[in-house]
C-alpha cells in the first residue's frame, strides 16, 4: 500500500537502562534497530519484560534512550509530538471533558481549533460515535471510550499512531470488532501503525510485519513478514501455521525466562 | 443522561394517570401537628413574664395555610405529592420540637430566664430588630467575601505553584507547613496592631484561615494528577500552559473543591470570632453586644440569621461545584 500520510520510523542501536530500587542496572533494551516503512502496520510482540512498551515510549518521546537514536522521517525524536499519536490500554480520556471536547483537545492544544473545527465532527463520525458528543467518559463503555481515544489521536493527522495494548482491557467480542475498526481506520488514513500487544492472533490479524522481542536484555529476536492476503481469516491453515511458528519463537524466549511469559 | 430518562418516565406516568388523585395519610401529619401546636399555645397559660405578641401563632397560621395549599395541590401534582410524602415525617417532628420549645419556656418556665426565651420572643425580636440585624448581616457578608475571595485566590496561586513546581514547593512548602497550622484567630492581636483598621485586620485573619486549606488541597490535588493525562496531552501537542490550566487544574478540581469547602468553614469561624473581638459591626459583634445586655432573644435571633445565611452560602458553593463537576458523580454531598 502506497501512502503519503504515513511516516518512516528509524530506530538505530537503541539501548535503554533502568536503575532498580537497589541501584542495579536493568537493561530494558539492547542494540535495538528497526526500520518501519510509511503506512506500514508493525506489531511488537514478546513476553513481559522484553521492552516492547519501553520501545513504544521511546518512539513517543516520553522516555529517552541512553544510547542510539530514533527518527521520524528525518527528524530526531526528542520529545512528544502530535505527529506521533498515542493510544494507551487505558483510554485515558479527560474525564472532565465530554466526547466532543476530548476529540477537540488536540486541536485546541495546538491552537488550530477555530480553523479545523469541522474535523472534530468528522472524526467522531469516523469512529462511529455520532450522537454521543455530549456524553462524558464515565458514561461510555470500554470499547466506545477506546474509539474516542483513537479519534482524539487521529484528529491531529499523526504520521504515526502508537498503540500500547489498546484492546487489552476489552472483552473478546469487542476486541475483534475493534481490530476491524483499527484496520479500517488504518486503510482510510494510511497512517503508519506501531502496535504493542500480548496477543499473537491480534498481531497476525493486523500487521504487515511482526517484531518478536525477547527479554533480559530486551532485544529483537526475529522480524516476521505476514504475507497473508486481507481480509484475513483467523482459522485458515496459513494463519494457524504462522501462529504456531511465532509461538515457537516465543517459546524460545520463554526458555530464557519461563516465569515472564 | 440517566436523570433525563427518569424525568421522561415520570412525565409519561403523570400524563397516563392524569385523572388519578394522589393521597397518603403521612402527608397530613404536619398539619395535624401544626393544629395541635397552635391549640396548645393558645390554651396553656403563660408562665414567663414576657409581654407576648401574636408573632408565633401568626407564623403557625401561615404555615397551616401554606401547607394546606400544598396538600390540596399535591392531590393533582405528582411532584409536590412526592415531596410531601418524603418530607412529611420530618416536618411533623420539626413542628413538635418547635412547640416543645414553646411549652418548656413560655408556658411552663422550666428553663431559666433570660437565657431561654420562647419562640414568640425570638420571633418578635427578629421582626422588631430586623434593621440592625440586616445591617450587621451586610457588614459580615462584606468582610466574609473580601476575606474569602482574597484567601481563595492566594491559596489557589500558592497551591498550583507548589503542586506543579518543585522549586516553588522547596521555598513555599516549609512556610506553609509552619504558618498554616496556626489557628487564624491566634493572629488577632498582631493583626489588630499591624493593620490601620479593624476591617482589614479581620480580612487578613480570614485570608490566612482560607489560604491554608485551599493551598494544601490544591497542591496535593495537582501533585497527584495521574501522569498518563500529562503524557497523553503532550502527545496531542500540549504546551506547558495547556498542561497546567487544561489538564492539571481540571483534574485536581475535585480535591481543590474540598479545600474551598474547608476554607469556607474556617472563614465562617474566623469571621464571627474576629467580629466578637475587634470589629465594631457584623453578626459576631451583634451577638456579643446582645449578650452584654443579657438580651438572649437577640442572640438566638442572630443565630437563626447566621444559620440561614451560612447554609445558603454553602449551598451556593455546592451549586457551583455541580456546574463545574458535571463529569463527576459523588464527592461530598450537601
Amino acid at each position: 500500500m502506497v501512502n503519503s500520510n504515513g511516516g518512516v520510523i528509524k530506530i538505530r542501536d537503541v539501548r535503554r537502562v533502568f536503575k532498580d530500587l537497589s541501584g542495579n542496572d536493568t537493561v530494558a533494551l539492547e542494540k535495538v534497530s528497526i526500520d518501519i516503512n510509511p503506512g506500514e502496520f508493525v506489531s511488537l510482540v514478546g513476553p513481559s519484560g522484553c521492552g516492547k512498551s519501553t520501545l513504544l515510549r521511546l518512539i513517543t518521546g516520553l522516555d529517552k534512550a541512553n544510547e542510539g537514536e530514533l527518527y521520524l522521517d528525518d527528524d530526531k525524536i526528542t520529545a512528544p509530538h502530535y505527529e506521533r499519536g498515542l493510544v494507551f490500554q487505558n483510554p485515558t480520556l479527560f474525564p472532565w471533558l465530554n466526547v466532543y471536547d476530548n476529540v477537540a483537545a488536540g486541536l485546541k492544544a495546538r491552537k488550530i481549533y477555530n480553523e479545523k473545527k469541522e474535523e472534530v465532527a468528522e472524526f467522531i463520525k469516523l469512529v462511529g460515535l455520532e450522537g454521543f458528543e455530549k456524553s462524558y467518559p464515565h458514561q461510555l463503555s470500554g470499547g466506545m471510550a477506546q474509539r474516542v481515544s483513537l479519534a482524539r489521536s487521529l484528529v491531529n493527522h499523526p504520521k504515526v499512531l502508537l498503540l500500547d495494548e489498546p484492546l487489552g482491557a476489552l472483552d473478546a467480542f469487542t476486541r475483534m470488532q475493534m481490530q476491524d475498526e483499527i484496520l479500517r481506520l488504518w486503510k482510510e488514513r494510511g497512517t503508519t501503525m506501531v502496535l504493542v500487544t500480548h496477543d499473537v492472533d491480534e498481531a497476525i490479524y493486523l500487521s504487515d510485519r511482526i517484531v518478536i522481542m525477547s527479554p533480559r536484555p530486551g532485544k529483537v529476536e526475529e522480524i516476521i513478514d505476514v504475507k497473508l492476503p486481507r481480509p484475513r481469516q483467523r482459522n485458515y491453515p496459513d494463519f494457524l501455521r504462522l501462529r504456531s511458528k511465532i509461538l515457537e519463537t516465543l517459546n524460545f524466549a520463554k526458555e530464557i525466562d519461563s516465569y515472564y511469559l | 443522561m440517566f436523570n433525563e430518562i427518569v424525568k421522561a418516565d415520570i412525565n409519561k406516568s403523570s400524563t397516563a394517570e392524569k385523572k388519578k388523585v394522589y393521597f397518603k395519610f403521612i402527608e397530613v401529619l404536619p398539619i395535624i401537628a401544626l393544629l395541635i401546636a397552635i391549640t396548645l399555645h393558645l390554651v396553656i397559660p403563660n408562665k414567663q413574664s414576657f409581654t407576648t405578641t401574636k408573632y408565633y401563632p401568626t407564623l403557625l397560621k401561615a404555615f397551616i395555610i401554606i401547607y394546606f395549599i400544598l396538600l390540596v395541590s399535591s392531590t393533582k401534582v405528582k411532584k409536590i405529592f412526592d415531596i410531601l410524602v418524603n418530607k412529611g415525617p420530618l416536618l411533623t417532628v420539626a413542628v413538635i420540637l418547635l412547640e416543645l420549645w414553646d411549652i418548656v419556656t413560655l408556658k411552663l418556665k422550666l428553663l431559666p430566664l433570660p437565657y431561654f426565651p420562647g419562640p414568640d420572643k425570638v420571633l418578635s425580636t427578629l421582626v422588631s430588630d430586623w434593621s440592625l440585624l440586616g445591617i450587621s448581616t451586610l457588614y459580615s457578608l462584606r468582610l466574609l467575601f473580601t476575606g474569602y475571595i482574597i484567601g481563595a485566590i492566594l491559596g489557589l496561586i500558592t497551591g498550583i505553584s507548589t503542586g506543579w513546581n518543585q522549586r516553588a514547593n522547596y521555598w513555599i512548602g516549609p512556610l506553609q507547613k509552619i504558618i498554616g497550622p496556626i489557628p487564624a484567630t491566634a493572629w488577632i492581636p498582631i493583626a489588630l496592631t499591624i493593620f490601620p483598621t479593624s476591617f482589614w485586620a479581620s480580612v487578613f485573619i480570614i485570608v490566612l484561615g482560607v489560604w491554608f486549606p485551599v493551598t494544601v488541597m490544591t497542591s496535593s490535588g495537582i501533585a497527584n494528577v495521574q501522569n498518563s493525562f500529562f503524557e497523553v496531552a503532550k502527545a496531542l501537542g500540549a504546551n506547558k500552559r495547556y498542561l497546567i490550566f487544561k489538564v492539571a487544574i481540571p483534574a485536581a478540581f475535585p480535591t481543590i473543591f474540598i479545600g474551598l469547602f474547608m476554607g469556607l468553614g474556617t472563614s465562617f469561624l474566623t469571621l464571627i470570632v474576629s467580629e466578637m473581638l475587634g470589629v465594631k459591626a457584623g453578626l459576631g459583634w451583634y451577638i456579643n453586644w446582645a449578650q452584654g445586655w443579657a438580651d438572649y432573644s437577640k442572640v438566638y435571633a442572630s443565630l437563626i440569621v447566621i444559620g440561614v445565611i451560612f447554609s445558603s452560602i454553602i449551598t451556593l458553593l455546592f451549586k457551583v461545584k455541580d456546574k463545574v463537576l458535571v463529569w463527576q458523580r459523588g464527592l461530598i454531598k450537601w
